[in-house]
């Protein structure tokens, strides 16, 4: 670590703190129905859209209608995002005349988008015309959003609710999430991109002469609006293929901070909707703490390493003391490295530095904030949810040491919410070693491994892990353009997000049927210090010990051959 | 009297080599399925028995393998170890509970029923008494054991109920009353009975005591099934790890041995708790049954851990049962000393607890000297249930005579005097029971027999109320009374004048709060509330409705017990939660042992992961292997005697606990592997 980093680490979650309450409370206001600031304005148009699409505030759904609602819509929007993708070419808006997207290929980048992962396995200034950009990606990049927000919401009225039968209206829920919190935040935010040079244009690309005096043909677009959704939203799919690396994405180190930021800021924020919810700030207060440990440990973990340039460059001579190889110079390496650790911890998924070049110990940090099935913020809403299960195993870890029936917030966590928790925690296991082993042994897939040796290893689960948690990131090296990748990652993709949106759903139904409990001297705080602990300790011991075997074959041999001067390219 | 209180041996030889046999039984595919982690242990300690079967019957042609037959050797023999060193825990629960059960069964099996057709019916039919069904009806007479539990219809007899409650004195039974209730396998001493069956064959008290220690015919209980997926959930999980790992590990050109695998797959699932499991849940049982209190399901020992809310009645549980007296109260004209001496041989005979408190307060008075009297002449009235007095008739024709108000008023000869209905008013209005004493049909006085609430109790209140329980006194006495002796006792509530009614909706009301009622009784006119409660206690004197309706029967007969049995049920959860946790933390020494083991020889730069600094692969493998299965044998102890149930708040126990057993969990493999790997190395085992 050095000056500059600490720095910044300090500014970033200084902001995020202070953005936490305020965007947390607008959050609660909003899904409780309350009035906002911005009610007399978007009211009206709530309800023109609630009559059109015929949903009553009134009516609310069960859990199973809830879940199943959602995968109605899930499974509409992929639906037409393929059609759109394969037929682009035949569409308008195609000023630079792209050919239609291939099957396989539309179908990973259909799943792609609606389940919030955004990876793609192709560069989308090239080869996706302008409105399946806007029409296809755009729209999923609100949708995917919003179908996160509104579960993490769902959850929370689960947890807050008593003897209640329903977790809301869907319907409504994502009119709302889409009408009072993305927008907005996403015309605010666009905004101040294009003040800080990122174009907003239908116009397709700009011909423009080098210094040398050579032809160069740039890529525009509606760039500002894209990017800032896809931060916003944790989609991270970039307008551009060099994602955040590129100067029309991420212009100057403050549009790079502010990307930092607004990829926080609603996963950030749900923890303080919670406790709001709840009626007890703290329960909010104590996730985000817990969060903000694994991601400041991580943070700090991956500055040390890349503060440390390769020891083999000293005995060369070329003795740089940080490693600036694939990181851009507006960033240097603070702006990167915590660029990749955000990125990586919430699910977001856009890079500003190729993290195939990143020492193997921040790889690691990389990977192992996608493995955790990316609570530490993550997705919109999906870290939230995410966080919440491991909360349940510790509360019932807890309840039984403390020798009452396991409950949180007054509610018993019995047979029922253990069986659910634990089936939302073995997608990452499953999906990751279950598909990643499979990777190494059919030889389709494993040509798509490039470099030899445990650098190869670690970009096969890096595309794995970014694929089932939903990240989207892309280690680089990795060839996950070929049919096989593009079906077994796009199911992957499609696993990490629904098999964890409904038990969770089922959680918050389960929850929300329940009688509370309430608080006396034998029920154990869960804001306190002591809990937060605890939390830690299972996350660590059953979300990150599981994949320790394969991250020491990976990144942790890389490291120690690298120290004992053997390198992988 | 507390839990720690009944000692028994938690060990003894006897009871380990029957635990021995017993385990080598348990090995069995059916009973094993019960138990999905040490199944899934069984199952590798197979495949690794075959391996070395396959290893001695064929050994590799050339090169060096890895692990050697003897290294294997000892794999699959501490794999068969740690399958066996769960089976044994269990065993050795079972057996320590079994010994009573066995006595009892021998009561069940052998008893010979006489059928009666009707009541009066002279004919008896002789049938075996497990072939007697709800609504028979049985004669028994001296010296029969009772064939199944059953109301008294009609006798009154003394009954031997030692079996059950290892109380030796004989109790009356009586049909009609709050007496009527007898248990199947108590001895009738003197008289006969006729008994109406109420519970058919398996139903019986016995059988439920008998099914509580027994694991085959032992419910899983709410809080042990959620756990037990929990455990299958992260056995799932390390399934797939180590199941994973070859594919990864040869993608980068590693051969992993699979006996090794196998010892990283036993080592990294959950067989401390798991082996366990059932040890902490019949011994939690066992601990209830030697307490001498039955449990109809292990769901209400659980649901007792949870309980915020003990009802708890006045008499017997918060003050002695029996009053003492506190003052004498003449009449006017009356000296207090003459009041006192009547009152004293009134109650020479007076065996109760109230007569001698009345000889002990009259001599500590006035300086009577009982041995000194000369009790030539005197004669005297016992009480009886019909004149509801007692007293005495002098020589000269005096006869003194105390008992209840209204039947010592009925024998004088004029109406009582003002002063007198004064007194007995207000020592019922202080919570105290009057009692009217008078000579030759005229009143002497009042003597005012006082509550005296029992030492402790306030303490324990007070600790209750740190652990989050609240305490409620209910009394049919009056609101004024009963806050007195609320005050004194320092319970936190308390609902006077208390009728079925009230306390059925007092639990209700507390029960809409979503709080856990736990309560005893014994009339039959408890029975609505016991059924209500969340925890209902009925005594084992009382009546088979209030037994039926309750959910755990105290063959004590004492009420102070609930608060005991809450302790037991939190017991019953802590142990499991400790040892749960202590096991998964167990599994980060155990990656930093086996892992660096397993690659070492593709990787050699991973010594430096090998923190313990561990002989050899082999050695590192069969270190991990051992520390696991040894543990639970290191841990039955815990386990039967479960973790102490310490009264404190629940953020004191969840820091206490998790510093132990958390923290201790992760620090104590490093220590233990590093230990038996150096005795490994020092015997050269491997």
């Amino acid at each position: 670590m050095n000056a500059e980093s600490i720095l910044i680490l300090l500014a970033f979650c200084t902001v995020i703190a202070a953005l936490t309450p305020v965007l947390g409370g607008y959050l609660e206001r909003v899904f409780t129905g309350k009035r906002t600031v911005v009610s007399v304005v978007l009211g009206p148009v709530e309800r023109m859209l609630s009559r059109l699409m015929g949903v009553r505030a009134d009516q609310e759904q069960s859990w199973s209608s809830y879940a199943a609602s959602v995968l109605a819509v899930n499974l509409g929007g992929a639906l037409a995002l393929y059609a759109l993708l394969r037929t682009q070419d035949l569409l308008p808006l195609n000023p630079a005349g792209v050919p239609a997207v291939e099957p396989a290929v539309a179908f990973n980048m259909a799943v792609s988008f609606v389940t919030n992962t955004n990876w793609q396995a192709i560069s989308g200034e090239t080869s996706l015309s302008l409105l399946s950009q806007m029409a296809g990606l755009g729209v999923q990049n609100f949708l995917s959003a919003a179908t996160g927000l509104v579960v993490a919401i769902a959850l929370m009225r689960g947890v807050a609710r008593r003897s209640s039968r329903t977790v809301g209206n869907y319907y409504q829920d994502m009119i709302r999430a889409v009408l009072y919190v993305l927008a907005p935040l996403c015309l605010i935010g666009a905004l101040v991109l294009v003040w800080q040079g990122v174009p907003q244009t239908l116009q397709a690309r700009v011909e423009a002469t080098t210094i040398e005096g050579g032809a160069q043909t740039l890529a525009l677009g509606p760039v500002a609006s894209q990017v800032m959704i896809k931060n916003l939203g944790t989609n991270g799919g970039g307008f551009f293929g060099q994602n955040a690396a590129h100067p029309y994405e991420n212009p100057t180190p403050l549009s790079n901070f502010l990307t930092l930021v607004s990829v926080f800021a609603l996963g950030a924020a749900l923890t303080n909707t919670f406790g709001r919810m709840v009626g007890d700030a703290r329960q909010g207060w104590a996730l985000l703490g817990v969060m903000g440990i694994l991601f400041v440990g991580g943070v700090i973990a991956a500055s040390v390493a890349e503060n440390h340039s390769t020891p083999a460059l000293h005995a060369l001579g070329l003795a740089n003391p940080v490693a600036m190889e694939g990181k851009e110079v507006r960033f240097g390496v603070p702006g990167s490295t915590l660029f990749a650790v955000v990125t990586t911890a919430a699910s977001n998924g856009a890079v500003n530095a190729m993290h195939d070049s990143l020492m193997p110990l921040s790889g690691l940090v990389t990977l192992v904030n996608m493995l955790l099935g990316e609570i530490i913020v993550g997705g919109v809403g999906a870290g939230f949810y995410g966080m919440i299960v491991f909360v349940l195993l510790s509360v019932f870890l807890a309840g039984l040491m403390v020798g009452r029936s396991p409950e949180y917030r007054g509610k018993k966590i019995e047979a029922r919410e253990i069986t659910l928790a634990v089936l939302a925690i073995l997608v990452m296991p499953v999906l990751v070693l279950g598909l990643g082993a499979l990777s190494c042994l059919v030889p389709e897939a494993l040509a798509s491994v490039q470099a030899p040796g445990p650098h190869g290893l670690t970009q096969l689960l890096y595309a794995h892990a970014s694929a089932a948690a939903n990240n989207g990131s892309a280690f680089g090296g990795f060839v996950a353009n070929t049919p096989y990748q593009n079906t077994a990652l796009g199911l992957a993709m499609l696993g990490g997000r629904f098999l964890v949106i409904i038990p969770v759903l089922a959680i918050a139904g389960s929850l929300a049927a329940k009688r509370a409990t309430p608080e006396t001297p034998g029920t154990f705080p869960t804001h306190g210090p002591l809990f937060m602990l605890l939390l830690g300790g299972v996350i660590g011991i059953v979300g990150g010990l599981t994949f320790l075997p394969v991250l020491v074959l990976g990144p942790g041999a890389e490291h120690l051959r690298m120290l004992s001067g053997t390198l992988f390219p | 009297m507390t839990p720690s209180s009944v000692r028994v041996p938690l060990l003894t030889g006897a009871l380990v080599r029957q635990a021995l046999v017993q385990a080598l039984r348990k090995i069995d595919p059916r009973h094993l399925s019960r138990n999905p982690v040490v199944f899934v242990t069984a199952v590798i300690a197979t495949a690794c028995t075959v391996m070395l079967g396959e290893a001695v019957l064929f050994p590799p042609a050339e090169g060096p393998v890895l692990p050697t037959p003897g290294v294997l050797a000892q794999i699959v023999a501490w794999l068969w170890g740690t399958v066996l060193f769960a089976t044994f825990a269990e065993a050795l629960a079972e057996g320590r509970g079994q010994a009573q059960a066995q006595a009892l069964r021998r009561a069940r099996t052998d008893t010979v029923a006489r059928r009666l057709g009707a009541i009066d019916a002279p004919e008896t039919e002789r049938v075996l008494a497990t072939q007697l069904r709800q609504g028979d009806l049985v004669r028994v007479e001296p010296g029969d054991l009772v064939p199944g539990d059953g109301e008294v219809v009609e006798g009154i007899a003394l009954v031997d109920e030692s079996a059950i409650t290892g109380e030796s004195a004989p109790v009356i039974r009586e049909s009609g009353g709050d007496r009527s209730a007898v248990t199947g396998g108590t001895r009738v001493v003197s008289d006969r009975l006729v008994v109406r069956i109420t519970a058919n064959p398996g139903d019986n008290m016995l059988d439920r005591m008998i099914a509580l220690v027994e694991s085959a015919k032992r419910q899983k209980t709410p809080n042990e099934i959620a756990l037990t997926i929990l455990l299958v959930g992260l056995t799932m999980i390390f399934l797939l790890v180590v199941v994973t790992l070859p594919a990864f590990a040869a993608q980068q050109g590693m051969a992993l041995p699979v006996p090794f695998l196998a010892a990283l797959l036993v080592t990294l699932i959950p067989t401390t708790i798991g082996g366990l499991l059932s040890a902490i849940g019949i011994a939690g049982m066992d601990r209830l049954v030697r307490f001498n209190v039955i449990a109809k399901s292990g769901r209400a020992v659980e649901a007792a851990g949870d309980v915020d809310v003990l009802l708890l009645d006045k008499t017997g549980t918060i003050t002695l049962g029996n009053r003492q007296a506190a003052a004498f109260l003449p009449v006017q004209g009356v000296e207090e000393r003459d009041l006192a001496q009547a009152s004293l041989l009134a109650s020479l005979a007076d065996d109760t607890a109230e007569g001698r408190s009345i000889v002990a307060l009259a001599c500590e008075r006035f300086g009577f000297a009982t041995d000194a009297l000369d009790r030539s002449g005197l004669v005297f009235q016992p009480f009886t249930a019909q004149s509801r007095m007692s007293g005495v008739d002098g020589p000269d024709g005096v006869s003194i005579r105390k008992g209840a108000p209204d039947r010592v008023l009925g024998i004088l000869e004029e109406s009582p005097p003002r002063d007198l209905v004064r007194a007995i008013e207000r020592v019922a209005k202080n919570g105290g029971t009057p009692l009217v004493v008078a000579r030759d049909h005229r009143p002497l006085g009042v003597i005012d027999l006082k509550d005296i609430v029992k030492p402790g109790l306030r303490e324990r209140f007070q600790t209750l109320r740190r652990m989050g329980i609240k305490t409620v006194m209910v009394t049919g006495d009056n609101p004024l009374t009963a806050a007195a002796i609320a005050a004194e006792a320092g319970v936190d509530d308390f609902l006077a004048e208390a009728t079925p009614e009230r306390k059925l909706e007092l639990i209700r009301s507390h029960q809409a709060e979503g709080r856990l009622v736990a309560m005893c009784g014994d009339g039959s006119n408890d029975a609505p509330a016991l059924a209500q409660a969340d925890v209902g206690v009925a005594m084992n004197t009382g009546t088979q409705a209030a037994r039926e309706a309750a959910n755990m029967i105290d063959l004590d007969s004492d009420p102070t017990k609930l608060i005991e049995i809450v302790l037991i049920g939190k017991q019953l959860l802590m142990s499991r939660g400790a040892l749960t946790t202590f096991s998964i933390a167990n599994d980060v020494a155990k990656y930093f042992a086996i892992l660096p083991a397993l690659f070492l020889p593709a990787l050699p730069e991973i010594a430096a992961f090998d923190v313990m600094g561990l002989g050899s692969p082999s050695r590192a493998i069969l270190s991990a292997l051992i520390f696991n299965a040894l543990i639970i044998v290191a841990l039955i102890p815990l386990a039967l005697r479960g973790v102490s149930p310490r009264p404190a708040s629940a953020s004191t126990l969840l820091a206490r606990h998790a510093l132990v057993y958390g923290v201790g969990g992760v620090v104590a493999p490093f220590v233990g592997i590093k230990g038996i790997d150096l005795v490994l190395g020092s015997l050269g085992l491997a």
